[in-house]
């Protein structure tokens, strides 16, 4: 009789990384609901094309590195990648853009850096700033939300734009993005940059209609969607709560101390924490568990680092919005911060070490 | 320290940061403690504690009878194994032991004659007319060994002289399935606690402290009542937690305080013993009872009759499972041991020892083989559920890297194997295999340096005693070559006459007979 010999403990993971992944996919369904409801259904279009890409790529790329290709993708952790990119982007975005931010992300991110659990930066966030900065006409083009646009955008024209850039009806992204009045509208922390650099006052700009609410029509939903989601992700312990509350501090202190100082110059706490990526950011990117801080002290210090860095860049930075480059600046600084926030260990107290 | 002490005092329950909430499945806990049949022969490994083994004092064809010592502890560190039945020694030799190495070691085999007659046998009733030193000898004597599963010796433990506030009597018995202590517990609490004042004697302590964890309902009732007329042992119910039984995790339990690292119990006033082992040295003072047998549990769905046994050390772990109905799937496990920390067996003839308090046959239903080993994710999961507040996953990337060095500075050794982090692990990372693997590494690395390091002083010894040789060689050279010298002269100055003069003549007497040869052998050639 042969016995079966294993080294212990003799149990099975109570949760897999599979099914880990599985839940942060779940978690972003309110995010992806309230991205169609927003901006049309391009997101779904843009959802399959990333997801088709990332299992191509990731079975591409584990056969060139000779890895059991099933393994890799039963993780789901390519799935999540895209569609991580995928709410991030513009939802009418050509389809060429969803596809090479993929590969980049899959491939160049993970993949050429030792796979899954080995990759510096976060892949999603990493593709998005080469989209950002390779076409940044593209990846600024966001459409209109659809109660303040004169166009309603159905899926065929969401498919149309996508694969050939006009509707059946001959309008491209640029004349989509004419409000009401006529008049081409961005995002509103777009048009907030936009107007302080021209010496507006922040009550001046927050005038325009696209400012209904705390933090303008549309991305107030859009994050408070995706921080139902986090949540979730809390109370399901796939996530613990450091690193959104880190960023969420690093952004809204600097946000209050600037209201305080400066009123009519700064961006304000709710629209920091309620428009741009900052939802999205806090629970599901900057939480990415390979690229962040290892110890729970030094998440907390990793999330405070980026959200002081998305503050910075909305404030002083070239770009309307700052989580991706912040991710990433942040996710150098992982070594030196997993350095210093070591717990003390069992029987260490009051000594040195 | 003196507030703390009142927290102690008053029962405060303190923290420890990590652990984890494995099902229970405490079911063999259900019937009474059942004996065994004496098996067809007993493999007592000389081994069965931390420590070297004792020497021989039997050989083959011998008849013993129970409780007689097999072997003699005589130095520090030895601790005897007795015969657990009377029968005779039929062989002494390698045999497989308890061991996740599945290696041989020395074993003496007995075949029990059925009687089961004592030998002589010495008990300390009145042990509080005996001196510390006869009593602790007695309990080295008697083979007792730390029985919650590390296997030091106790009277060594014991002898560690230093004032100490707390007796912590250890009844958590935190890992799932067993049932041994709580068992022993509910049949056995007076004698238990006799133990226990037995062990305050010897150590000069204060007070006593027994813990159970919450999950022992029974137990704690048992006891409770048993306690009611004893002032200075109190009972602390402790949350159910993995690893809460953990020696360094109750302590902090209980008392707040951390053993330092590196450091023992001892060094921050406390002590902590086994129920089974304070039950134990009960049996060897007062009844005169040497370590044969302790509580076992048998159990998994493999089992018809999951429970906990009497078993006698040396016992193979077949015929355990065999009295317990086991019926093996193909593919079968058996693991001695919890599921968390132990082991699984390569065979059955592998026997129980001092320190097996469980024995496991699980179907594959209720623990189903691991998934395959997948990449880490850096989830830290691990890291919230480590007692010891460690970050396993950088432990395991260093392992994997091995780099020892690393290792340490992570702090690799303070690391009790419980296993929590693997448990928790979604990629399935045997993560414990890779910490043990890296700590013999690293003691390897220690071992061997330590060898260089005395080959290298041996060597340096020689060419030093060789270069010291030399020298005193010349040395002695040179003094010879000057006395003879001053010989000379002085032989020169009293006969008046240069020694050189006698090399002289001699040269010249040489010279002559060279001359003279010379010329005869020309005159020969000449006719």
């Amino acid at each position: 009789m042969t016995f079966r010999i294993a080294p212990a403990p003799h149990t099975k993971p109570a949760r897999t990384t599979g099914q880990v992944m599985r839940l942060v996919c779940y978690a972003l369904i309110p995010g992806a609901l309230a991205h169609y409801v927003i901006f049309g259904p391009g997101i779904i279009i843009q959802l399959l094309l990333a997801i088709i890409t990332a299992v191509a790529t990731e079975f591409l790329f584990t056969q060139a590195r000779r890895r059991t290709s099933h393994n890799a993708l039963a993780d789901y952790s390519a799935v999540v990648t895209a569609v991580l990119l995928a709410l991030s982007i513009p939802s009418l975005a050509p389809w060429w853009i969803i596809v090479i931010g993929t590969v980049f992300s899959i491939g160049i991110v993970k993949h050429l850096y030792g796979g899954i659990g080995q990759n510096i930066f976060n892949p999603a966030m990493a593709g998005y700033v080469v989209l950002l900065v390779s076409f940044p006409l593209q990846m600024t083009s966001w459409p209109l939300p659809t109660e303040l646009s004169n166009f309603s955008v159905s899926f065929y024209d969401a498919a149309q734009l996508i694969f050939s850039g006009y509707t059946a009806d001959g309008y491209n992204v640029q004349q989509l993005k004419a409000g009401v009045d006529g008049i081409s509208m961005a995002t509103p922390l777009d048009t907030l940059k936009t107007g302080l650099s021209q010496q507006l006052t922040t009550p001046e700009i927050t005038n325009n209609p696209i400012f209904s609410g705390i933090a303008g029509v549309g991305w107030q939903l859009l994050n408070a969607a995706f921080l139902l989601g986090g949540l979730a992700l809390i109370a399901t312990r796939v996530i613990s709560w450091h690193i959104p509350v880190g960023l969420m501090l690093g952004l809204a202190v600097p946000a209050l101390i600037g209201s305080a100082i400066a009123p009519d110059q700064s961006i304000g706490l709710f629209m920091h924490l309620f428009s741009g990526a900052t939802m999205l950011g806090a629970f599901f990117i900057a939480t990415d568990p390979v690229s962040a801080a290892t110890s729970n002290r030094g998440r907390l210090y990793f999330g405070l680092l980026i959200g002081f860095l998305v503050y910075v860049i909305r404030t002083w930075g070239g770009y309307p919005d700052g989580v991706a480059f912040a991710v990433l600046l942040a996710n150098m600084c992982v070594p030196i911060i997993d350095k210093y926030s070591q717990p003390t260990v069992y029987g260490h107290k009051g000594s040195s070490s | 320290m003196q507030r703390s002490k009142e927290l102690i005092e008053q029962g405060h329950i303190w923290t420890f940061p990590g652990g984890i909430h494995p099902p229970e499945r405490k079911y063999a806990a259900a019937e009474p403690i059942r004996e065994l049949p004496l098996p067809e022969r007993f493999i007592l490994p000389l081994r069965q504690h931390i420590g070297e083994p004792a020497d021989i004092l039997v050989k083959p064809g011998d008849t013993v009878l129970k409780g007689q010592a097999l072997t003699n502890s005589k130095q520090h560190g030895q601790l005897p194994v007795h015969a657990p039945s009377s029968g005779v020694v039929s062989s002494i030799g390698p045999a497989r032991v308890a061991h996740p190495s599945g290696l041989a070691d020395t074993c003496i085999i007995i075949e029990p004659d059925g009687n089961d007659r004592w030998g002589e046998r010495q008990a300390y009733a009145d042990y509080r007319n005996h001196d510390h030193a006869t009593l602790l000898n007695h309990i080295q004597q008697s083979g007792i060994a730390g029985l919650g599963g590390a296997g030091f010796p106790t009277a060594q433990k014991l002898a560690l002289q230093k004032p100490l506030d707390y007796l912590i009597l250890n009844g958590v018995e935190c890992e799932p399935y067993i049932c041994a202590d709580d068992r022993l517990m509910r049949e056995y609490a007076a004698e238990i606690i006799s133990g226990a004042e037995i062990l305050m004697y010897l150590a000069d302590i204060p007070k006593t402290l027994v813990a159970v964890e919450d999950n022992k309902p029974e137990a704690i009732k048992v006891l409770t009542e048993a306690l009611q007329d004893h002032a200075s042992i109190t009972l602390r119910v402790v949350p159910t937690r993995y690893p809460s039984g953990g020696e360094k995790q109750l302590i902090q339990l209980l008392t707040g305080r951390e053993v330092p690292s590196r450091g023992l119990p001892i060094d921050i006033g406390l002590v902590m013993q086994n129920v089974a082992t304070a039950f134990a040295v009960k049996r060897a003072i007062i009844d005169g009872e040497p370590l044969l047998q302790r509580v076992v549990t048998a159990t998994g769905e493999a089992l018809q009759q999951p429970g906990n046994y009497w078993v006698r050390l040396g016992t193979p772990v077949a015929h355990v499972l065999n009295q317990a109905g086991f019926q093996a799937e193909p593919q079968q496990r058996v693991i001695m041991g919890g599921p968390m920390m132990g082991f699984a067996l390569p065979d059955l003839t592998v026997p129980v020892v001092k320190i097996t308090n469980c024995i496991l046959a699980p179907s594959s239903r209720e623990l189903p083989d691991a998934e395959p080993e997948m990449p880490c994710i850096r989830c830290g999961a691990c890291a919230d559920a480590c007692p010891a507040s460690l970050l396993p996953q950088q432990l395991y990337w260093h392992a994997k890297a091995k780099e020892f060095d690393e290792l340490e500075q992570q702090n690799l050794f303070d690391c009790i194997e419980c296993g929590a982090c693997a448990y928790v692990c979604p990629s399935a990372i045997p993560l414990v295999h890779y910490y043990r693997k890296a700590k013999a590494e690293i003691r390897n690395i220690a071992r061997e340096k330590a060898q260089a390091e005395v080959a290298r002083e041996r060597f340096e010894a020689r060419q030093q005693r060789l270069e010291r040789e030399q020298e005193e060689r010349l040395e002695r050279h040179r003094k010879a070559a000057e006395a003879r010298k001053k010989s000379q002269a002085e032989a020169a100055k009293t006969t008046g006459k240069d020694p050189q003069d006698a090399v002289k003549a001699a040269l010249a007497r040489a010279k002559a007979r060279r001359a003279k040869q010379q010329a005869q052998s020309s005159s020969d050639d000449d006719s």
